[in-house]
């Protein structure tokens, strides 16, 4: 009898495994036809990989960024690549914003036949990615992954957004030259290779002005600030820099304001989304972050998004309820264009001519001009820097900020 | 005779295909693609199921400690590979590390490139594997001790504790702090995986078989009869628990290899949950339903059944339905009705050469009676 | 002493939060010798229905179908996947229990897109802030230990002096006795699931109005530290399980406090571990010396 049950539980399994075959191979068939318009016309179709979490703890910045490619794909749907049009489709794979699903996550894509990837948001994934992406031949293009390793050792991956180093100066610069603040409080999360990265650069450069910074960290998971904000108080800081993810910045803003913090918080790009400043809406507190795209900067591009966002509920739901545009999203639109660019440069849908071309591509994009240098990463040398305005729950514009 | 010859020759020609069948896929498919990313999954995810089994199935100790063994396993490896030029780089924070060495280019110095760095790589995986069996032995002093629930919730929490000091960026100059380990060498094709894995696990099958195997076993059967049978209870739960963790640590370097760069994170207690059912799915005290079920698990959740999570699965489409994260619904459904209602899972204890065994029931008898 | 306040403050508070957590594992342990590993879950989903129930229902329809919702769930977990393995190894039913855990956060995951969920609407009078001895700080904060006692003091009076309370404990004491006096033994378990699920339901209105964002992993580290202090108090034990919660919330702010903030998860564990090598039985644990 326990044979019996114990055959057929493994009959079932392998029934479902042989289906899963099946299954997988179908749905790759019918993946490429299935844009619905494009099914029409009989261009030939390029794909383009997505290497971006939805879900885990940079979900949310994930699904912001992935909106400004699929934004971007609606407005351009086609490439000349040699004289030819060819469709474009995304190709978009869930890394889950963990490095151990980052192997597995690329080689899916590099098994869809993608020619060029985008992504990641986070850096620690697409440093676990790219191993996989530098043996298949594929260029990637890094969006907002900031830490100098993604592209340092790696020879497929490029990006289009400035780097830790640079951020983590700007915000320095700010905090004690404009806010005028000579004792730092900064936080970040304990084994994230980007959180700790930024505190590393912050501290240095603030440290060179002349000021002093406490730096600590929170275990991962952790839901309860308080503690961390009565530090920064008991050590008499005039900012808390948190360069965490969303989740972690919603939930700091709300302890500093529980805790009547009366200093400024400063935030990283992840800051920059609509959940953080819903969460500061009505708050009493005051919130500093540097970012790669202003609101406003495109007008044409900031009323063509909000339609598109606003007609299509699932957009809505990942942009999180409202038509405010986060820099990520921005970003992502700008990745798309320059992967176009290179494609067309290439002549080619072939990997390898795309990453030959890459090096070369110059891009005016709306978050500005897009080139590469030596290592692969954007020559840029400005950065956004906003402000909560916690009355009417939007970030302001406060200056653009540069390092020499 | 004749039919321990025959459970031989069918054991070793079920095993001669499965390594052909790797060999030909290594040499056919490129090393990026996916089918290979997962047998190198599943061959890690195999070495570590059976480690834990060695502990949760034979021993009958409830350990989950399973991940900080692994961590350790990882990061030891990492540290030790490497190349030194590239050190400068990875340790980015903390001036280049406190280490200024690599295996594999010590060994490249006596041996030459290849078989140097082979060696290398084993003699860091090795290290791996030794320091998680020290650890082992420390850890065991105290905890061995409990009992049951008791002894899997302090395992556990040593390895958050674990976790939590790798972190720490006081000891960054060796550990990196709360960055990436990468950068260092690992095999690409899957076949070093298989074999590896394999004469890991083949030595655990021949300690099952040893003495010490049957002691083991009679501890989890019954530990008074076991004891009234002049079995050192303390010894051999002590042996089981270093053993285990040395294949656990092994698997964790192998783990750092398959994942191309090393952080905490990924070894966290999900991942010993994740690894228990799995024993559990493969049938508790049963070497090859762990590694059957090792496969099964991470080819459906890493490739199979990526159509639950992408709008379309066996033609069906429901993208309303088929949304991220289907997938990992569907298997704990299917994890749960196992553990209800299968609860000997796939093999239970049987293992590969059984299945020759027309009648199982009379030859349990028979062998009883002996 | 200005210096340690709010971190005394918010360490009660927290110790609170564990307590109202830890009772439910220690209620299990006591009579089913279980290590009920989804509790923490259930934990979790009471904070995602409420933020689900509280952005679409007023206020006063939202917070009792929290405690309903989540009853019902402990209740159905327990008859699905505890209720089959009575008679199974213990190991057999903290498999099952890990198996549920599993499941429902996947579960979670499916339906929360693996996303975290702010709670956008939080409770009205206890989220707001309030100044006391010139610190700032939540009024939930100061609620929360005040609720907790309440409630404990309710539920020993249940224990102690009701029926149902005297079966409990009878089934405590012995199992297989209480069963054979002809106390419904089913009734027991599925009442202990009850009052376990419907604290950790108020746990987490206090717990993610303080805290007001759910992630699927939220219910994890609160679980296993109610669980370190229902250890700590002495498994089985109620005000052992509230006081522990207590120790270990005060503890683990003011080690915070004191700059260890790396270690501040870790010591909960290092806890558990010295205590149960010195004083297993925990601090008002009953001699028990054949289950450790």
């Amino acid at each position: 009898m326990k044979k019996l049950s114990a055959f057929l539980l493994s009959l079932v399994m392998v029934a479902g495994l042989l289906a899963g075959c099946g299954g997988g191979d179908k749905s790759a068939t019918s993946d490429s036809s299935a844009p619905a318009d494009s099914a029409a016309s009989a261009n030939k179709v390029v794909k383009i990989g997505v290497f971006e979490p939805q879900t885990g703890d940079n979900g949310a910045g994930g699904k912001q960024e992935i909106l400004g490619m699929q934004y971007a794909n609606y407005v351009q749907p086609t490439v000349e690549i040699g004289g030819e049009t060819y469709d474009v489709q995304l190709e978009i794979v869930d890394n889950r914003t963990s490095a151990e699903n980052g192997p597995s996550a690329a080689a899916e894509l590099v098994n869809r036949g993608v020619s060029v990837v985008l992504g990641s948001y986070g850096s620690g994934v697409s440093m676990a990615g790219g191993a996989i992406f530098e043996e298949a031949g594929i260029p990637a293009i890094g969006v907002t992954c900031t830490n100098p390793q993604v592209t340092a050792d790696c020879s497929v991956y490029y990006r289009i957004c400035f780097l830790d180093p640079f951020q983590g100066t700007v915000l320095a610069n700010y905090a004690y030259n404009e806010l005028g603040v000579t004792t730092a409080y900064v936080l970040g999360m304990l084994g994230s290779d980007y959180d700790q990265g930024l505190v590393y650069y912050f501290t240095e450069a603030f440290e060179a002005l002349g000021g002093t910074v406490v730096a600590e960290s929170f275990p991962e998971g952790t839901a309860n600030f308080v503690s961390y904000i009565n530090n920064a108080k008991s050590a008499g800081a005039g900012v808390i820099f948190a360069p965490v993810s969303i989740n972690y910045a919603q939930l700091i803003v709300e302890a500093a304001d529980a805790q009547g913090f009366d200093g400024a918080l400063l935030g990283s790009d992840t800051w920059d989304s609509n959940k953080v400043i819903e969460s500061a809406k009505g708050k009493n507190i005051s919130a500093y972050v540097t970012t790669f795209y202003q609101e406003g900067g495109n007008p044409e591009f900031d009323t063509g998004i909000k339609e598109w966002i606003n007609a299509n509920a699932d957009a809505k739901t990942n942009n999180g309820g409202n038509d405010m545009i986060a820099a990520v999203t921005a970003m992502g639109y700008d990745a798309y264009f320059t992967a176009l660019e290179a494609l067309k440069a290439a002549g080619s849908t072939d990997p390898k001519a795309v990453l030959e071309a890459l090096p070369g591509v110059s891009y005016e994009g709306v978050s500005g001009l897009i080139e590469f240098d030596d290592i692969g990463d954007a020559v840029r040398d400005s950065a956004f820097i906003k402000t909560a305005n916690t009355e009417t729950g939007a970030w302001d514009f406060v200056k653009v900020q540069s390092v020499e | 005779m004749t039919s321990s010859k025959k459970k031989t020759i069918f054991t070793a020609a079920v095993l001669a295909v499965l390594l052909a069948v790797c060999v030909v896929v290594d040499m056919t498919l490129p090393s990026y693609h996916i089918v290979v990313v997962v047998i190198k999954k599943a061959t890690v995810y195999s070495l570590v199921a059976v480690s834990m089994n060695l502990l949760n199935g034979f021993t009958g100790l409830f350990s989950l400690g399973q991940a900080g063994f692994m961590l350790l396993g990882a990061y030891a490896y990492g540290v030790l590979t490497i190349p030194v030029d590239k050190r400068a780089s990875v340790y980015q924070y903390f001036d280049g590390g406190a280490i200024q060495f690599s295996l594999p280019e010590i060994f490249s110095g006596a041996l030459g490139d290849t078989v140097g760095t082979v060696v290398g790589m084993l003699a860091a995986l090795l290290v791996g594997g030794i320091l998680a069996a020290l650890l082992a032995y420390l850890i065991g002093l105290p905890v061995l001790r409990l009992k049951s629930d008791y002894l899997a919730i302090a395992t556990l929490g040593f390895a958050e504790i674990l976790r939590a000091f790798f972190q720490w960026n006081t000891l960054g100059p060796i550990t990196n702090g709360s960055n990436l380990l990468k950068s260092y060498p690992a095999f690409s094709h899957a076949t070093p995986y298989v074999i590896l894995a394999g004469l890991m696990i083949a030595v655990i099958v021949l300690l099952i078989n040893s003495t010490y195997g049957r002691a083991f076993k009679a501890i989890r059967d019954d530990e008074v009869a076991a004891e009234a049978m002049g079995i050192n209870l303390a010894h051999h739960k002590r042996l089981a628990f270093i053993i285990s963790s040395f294949f656990a640590g092994i698997g964790g370097g192998m783990m750092a290899m398959y994942m191309g760069t090393i952080a905490a994170a990924p070894f966290k207690s999900t991942l010993t949950y994740e690894i228990l059912l799995i024993v559990v799915i493969g049938g508790i005290g049963s070497i090859t339903g762990s590694i059957l079920a090792s496969f099964l698990y991470i080819f459906s959740s890493e490739w199979l059944l990526r159509g639950l999570d992408a709008g379309k699965f066996l033609g069906i489409s429901a993208p309303s339905v088929f949304k991220n994260g289907f997938r990992m619904v569907v298997l704990s459904v299917i994890i749960m009705i196992i553990v209800l209602f299968f609860r000997r899972g796939l093999m239970g204890d049987k293992e590969l050469p059984d299945l020759l065994d027309r009648r199982p029931k009379k030859r349990e008898k028979e062998a009883a009676g002996k | 002493m200005q210096a340690i306040l709010p971190y005394v403050i918010n360490g009660i508070s927290v110790g609170g939060q564990y307590a109202l957590i830890a009772i439910g594992y220690t209620l299990v342990y006591g009579i089913l010798r279980l290590i009920n590993f989804a509790h923490g879950d259930v934990f979790m989903v009471a904070g995602l229905v409420m933020v689900y129930a509280t952005t679409a229902l007023p206020m006063y329809v939202a917070l009792p179908l929290v405690l309903i919702v989540t009853v019902i769930l402990g209740f159905t977990i327990e008859r699905v996947a505890y209720k089959p393995l009575r008679t199974a190894p213990r190991m057999s039913v903290m498999i099952s229990a890990i198996g549920v855990s599993y499941l429902i956060q996947n579960l979670a995951f499916y339906i929360t897109g693996g996303v975290p969920q702010p709670v956008t609407n939080p409770i009205p009078w206890i989220s707001e802030n309030v100044t006391i001895f010139g610190e700032s700080t939540k009024r939930v904060t100061l609620v929360t230990p005040v609720l907790t006692i309440v409630l404990v003091f309710a539920l020993v009076y249940l224990i102690n002096h009701t029926k149902i309370g005297m079966a409990m404990r009878a089934a405590a004491k012995d199992f297989e006795t209480a069963q054979l006096m002809g106390i419904k033994i089913n009734a027991v378990i599925s009442m202990t699931f009850v009052i376990g699920s419907f604290l950790a339901a108020v746990g987490a209105m206090l717990y993610f109005t303080n805290y007001p964002s759910v992630a699927i992993t939220s219910g994890g580290m609160p679980g296993l530290k109610a669980f370190v202090a229902a250890v700590f108090g002495g498994i089985g034990s109620i005000p052992g399980a509230v006081v522990g919660a207590f120790i270990i919330g005060l503890c683990e702010e003011i080690i915070k406090g004191l700059g260890y903030t790396t270690f501040s998860d870790a010591f909960t564990f290092a806890l558990l571990i010295v205590v149960l090598c010195v004083k297993p039985t925990g601090l008002f644990g009953e001699k028990v010396t054949d289950k450790v």
